[in-house]
């Protein structure tokens, strides 16, 4: 049995049927990426003023990513022009450019951006104890210019209270950081040259110690407020917070806030929309493109329709990029 | 789809039926079976058992209502026996915890897996590609991923009856905060519990919906025979289509949502947490943040339309049925058509009508309840023209026509006591009683169910070759439709005394506070309700007698048993792999029944009328 316009157009409809089957698809997909997008918008209308962090992503690198899937973008269809045009090596070529953009992109991801926050530690502070860390939060300063409040101190933990979770990465972390103090030969107590106090451990058994990100450091600083291209540089200065002062404090995973946990969602749904176009784009680079000696049209069909998936994987990225790296 | 590409299918005109006189054996043949046929008829089975489960649920629940705290007669020991099901049934009584998991399940059963796969997708994969004239769906292998998806999502339902706890219980619109805390504590798994469970047994569920609806449509549009030109579908090919795109539309913000109560619950993030959130007396560990009112929005953004994949499937088969039986052609088949475009549109817009009581402010119920009033016209368009269908026409009783007729008042008793219920001054006194469940029952269940019902006596001699019997079907009819209205009509007087769905011991603990005093006078009706419904019971027993009687001893028949006009009936009984063994062309539309001046009462959309387009008369020609 042969089901018609499996690769010619129909006359009427202009369409073989996975062309089709791939649009009707990626409208459902609009859908559920749209269904996580309005759980961002609904989340980040109703979050409380200082609840929602800024500039906790690596720009550059969330733009360089941009950039790979851009690039893939266009050579996904250069694949498919080099079908079309019946130039199988060039077809060879431009393919293995997309999957290894498309690996580049899944491995920044997975072994440099996601890795990153799983080290980082915020801690947001009781409402009624946020002046014992004015220091770190610069609230008054913040009031005083009609900006949001600031709730949390994060950083990277090198103490925690003991039984907490975060004990054994708060020791590794303080390892690593006598570690980087002895090379860089910075004694303690000069920091990064603010003056600032470097506190490894402490005796109590209750407190949280903190190796403060620049803008719980230098809270008053203009430049917190505005964005900023390159992330700031860690600083050497430390905060104690005492676990009764503290509302909730987690590395910055899902749990953290709502800001991570749809940060998480939306861009692990992405990736697994980016890895899915990974492995149909081997395949279809490697034992899928012996269809081209029997029938290179429906191979280029089959590229179309991967590709067209391959663009609207690339758009969710366009979404999410302003949305969460830049807004 | 790719292995005898080479060769091109282009032309419209194909033919067929003559590559593949190979055997498959018998796994791929009947299991992994490709073809739609098949895979309409696994959807039928399973979800068909499904209904009877859901139902199951259901008789349970309504013993308790009517006895409270009285053991479960005969099935009582039974479900004490059974692991983990047994601990909510101590001594065989149903506990509180076994009254909220059936509950539960009862409406996630009878929804997802059970109407849902049996009106859209058994008998749409059954009919849709004969209809149109098509060999099989557009992307068969894919369809065979949607049933196999489907049946993964079924295991993962039934398994999680067994997992320490026991099955979801927050209700089957799980919803938060109580959907995010439920099944976590101690003596749970942390993945292996009842509500975590539902929530990945929708992830597959939605997306075995959503590859058969992609099928759906693609075929639709693609696969139609030479002719067969959009307004010569047969209706139900037009309801499917339609169901089809509020599937692909409507169940992937679902799908959002449940990944997002998934991270909530696994990941223990804050999507519908709200901060501050205390659990017996203690402050939760969620940070806090999210909004329970966001998986309502989410939830009801599918579960609105989703009223009308119910509903849309059981119109088309009664469109089809209601032709066939009137011998004449439905009344007008245009505006229906325009009348489920209107009623796909407007089932997006009206979701919070379901969330008046949350609070979301008068201005946004104003509008939810203007969309909702404006829903009505085409619903009623599709009734009213449905009603007018049967005017003049020389009715035929037969089994399916039985229950295409019980489906017009019994939709109609639904549809209109919606209408209050559109209104928010009028939906905060009803919300949750026994009104609302009333309501949609009679919608779905002698509404949709009967349509079930109709389309499997319609259609079952061109599945199996063989006429279902004329008598049990009869009897299965009127047993049906009478002990049917005794569970549900009674419902409505209990709701607008302020009877609660959620009462497990129906009703008579809440007598004691003043508030509830105004239900006193109608909860004697428990009992009728019930009786009714375990007597609802009884009565499939003459059609499943008849489902599996008749595979071997029904009346043979031929291509064409009912002398229908649609182009199902041009294949044999059964038909063969690839569907039909001749060309097919069509020449008009669907219901040519009764043309003057014809040789017979029907003509078939294959054939050419026999007389010519000019000395056709246009209307009635008088005898002469």
């Amino acid at each position: 049995m042969q089901i018609p316009h499996e690769v010619t157009a129909r006359p009427d409809t202009g369409l073989y049927n996975s062309k089709l089957g791939i649009w009707l698809f990626l409208a459902s997909e609009v859908m559920l990426f749209g269904g996580l997008f309005s759980g961002y918008i609904f989340l980040r209308m109703g979050a409380e003023p200082g609840y929602w962090p800024h500039g906790l992503l690596n720009v550059p690198v969330g733009t360089m990513n941009t950039a790979v899937l851009i690039v893939s973008s266009v050579t996904v269809v250069m694949a498919w022009a080099a079908l079309k045009m019946r130039q199988f090596l060039q077809y060879k070529m431009y393919m293995l450019i997309t999957i290894i953009c498309g690996i580049i992109f899944l491995g920044v991801k997975l072994s440099y951006e996601y890795p990153q926050k799983f080290d980082h530690f915020g801690a947001f502070i009781r409402k009624d104890s946020l002046s014992k860390y004015e220091a770190y939060l610069g609230n008054e300063f913040l009031k005083s210019k009609n900006l949001d409040p600031r709730v949390e101190i994060s950083g990277h933990l090198l103490d925690a209270p003991k039984g907490s979770p975060y004990e054994a990465v708060a020791k590794k972390n303080a390892e690593h950081f006598k570690h980087m103090l002895h090379e860089e030969g910075i004694g303690g107590g000069h920091g990064d040259g603010h003056g600032a106090q470097v506190q490894v451990q402490t005796e109590a058994t209750d407190d949280y110690v903190i190796q403060l990100d620049p803008a719980n450091a230098r809270p008053t600083d203009p430049a917190n407020e505005a964005p900023s291209f390159l992330p700031k540089k860690q600083t050497m200065m430390t905060a104690v917070v005492k676990a009764a002062d503290v509302e909730n404090a987690s590395m910055f995973v899902p749990r953290h806030s709502p800001y991570f946990a749809i940060y998480f969602t939306i861009t692990g749904l992405h990736g697994l929309h980016v890895l899915g176009g990974v492995l149909v784009f081997i395949y279809f680079w490697g034992p899928g493109s012996k269809l081209y000696q029997r029938n290179p049209e429906h191979l280029a069909n089959r590229v179309e329709v991967a590709g067209l998936f391959w663009h609207f994987v690339d758009l969710v990225w366009i979404f999410v990029f302003p949305l969460f790296y830049l807004l | 789809m790719a292995t005898h590409a080479a060769h091109d299918a282009g032309h419209a005109a194909h033919d067929h039926g003559h590559d593949d006189h190979h055997e498959l054996g018998f796994w791929k043949q009947y299991v992994f079976s490709t073809d739609h046929k098949v895979i309409g008829i696994q959807y039928a089975v399973t979800g068909l058992l499904f209904l009877l489960l859901g139902f199951g649920l259901m008789l349970a629940m309504r013993w308790q209502l009517a006895h409270p705290g009285a053991p479960i007669p005969y099935f009582g020991k039974i479900l004490a026996s059974l692991p983990v099901i047994g601990q909510h049934f101590p001594n065989g009584a149903m506990s509180a915890d076994g009254y909220n998991e059936f509950g539960a399940m009862h409406g996630t059963i009878m929804v997802f897996f059970g109407i849902v796969p049996v009106a859209f997708a058994a008998l749409g994969n059954f009919a849709v590609p004969l209809q149109i004239g098509a060999p099989d769906m557009t992307f068969p292998r894919i369809n065979m991923a949607s049933y196999w998806t489907f049946f993964i999502s079924c295991v993962i339902m039934l398994g999680s009856f067994f997992v320490p706890g026991g099955a979801a219980k927050s209700g089957w619109t799980s919803y938060p905060p109580l959907a995010g805390i439920a099944d976590l504590g101690p003596g749970n798994h942390p993945f292996f519990n009842g509500q975590t469970l539902w929530l990945t047994g929708m992830v597959f569920n939605i997306t075995a919906s959503l590859l058969g609806s992609v099928n759906f449509i693609a075929t639709i549009i693609q696969l139609r025979a030479p002719g067969m030109t959009w307004m010569k579908m047969p209706f139900f090919v037009w309801t499917q289509f339609i169901t089809a795109i509020l599937l692909l539309l409507a169940f992937p913000p679902l799908e959002a949502a449940g990944i997002f109560q998934f991270m909530d619950r696994v990941f223990g993030s804050s999507f519908f947490m709200p901060t501050g959130l205390v659990v017996n007396q203690q402050l939760t560990q969620w940070s806090g943040g999210g909004s329970p009112l966001l998986w309502q929005h989410l939830f009801w953004f599918l579960a609105h339309p989703e009223v009308y994949v119910l509903i849309l499937p059981g119109i088309g088969v009664i469109a089809e049925v209601v032709a066939n039986n009137t011998r004449k052609p439905i009344y007008g088949y245009k505006v229906m058509v325009g009348a489920i475009f209107a009623l796909a549109f407007l089932s997006f817009i009206v979701w919070a009508h379901h969330m008046y009581m949350t609070g979301m402010g008068a201005k946004v119920a104003a509008f939810f309840q203007t969309t909702t009033i404006m829903i009505s016209v085409p619903s009623v368009i599709l009734i009213t023209a449905l009603m007018l269908s049967l005017w003049g026409g020389s009715i035929r009783f037969t089994v399916p026509m039985l229950f295409a007729t019980a489906f017009m008042p019994m939709f109609g008793i639904g549809g209109l006591t919606g209408i209050p219920l559109a209104f928010n001054a009028v939906d905060l006194y009803l919300h949750d009683t026994y009104y609302i469940i009333g309501h949609f029952h009679y919608i779905v269940a002698p509404g949709t169910i009967f349509a079930i019902f109709a389309g499997v006596y319609y259609w079952y001699p061109k599945a199996t070759g063989r006429q279902m019997n004329e008598f049990l079907g009869r009897v299965h009819f009127w047993a049906s439709l009478i002990t049917i209205n005794g569970i549900f009509f009674p419902m409505f007087l209990q709701g607008m005394a302020g009877v609660h769905r959620r009462w497990y011991d129906g009703g008579g603990a809440s007598l004691d506070q003043l508030t509830y005093k105004l239900a006193g006078p109608v909860l004697h009706w428990n009992q009728f309700m019930s009786t009714s419904a375990f007597l609802l019971g009884l009565a499939q027993i003459p059609f499943i007698i008849n489902f599996f009687w008749s595979i071997r001893n029904g009346q043979k028949v031929g291509r064409n048993p009912w002398d229908a006009t649609t182009l199902e009936w041009d294949a044999p009984s059964p038909p063969p792999h690839g569907n039909f063994d001749k060309h097919i062309e069509v020449f008009h539309g669907p219901y040519e029944y009764s043309v003057p001046g014809a040789a017979k009462d029907f003509t078939p959309q294959s054939e050419p009328v026999e007389t010519s387009a000019a000395t056709r008369p246009v209307s009635p020609a008088p005898a002469h």
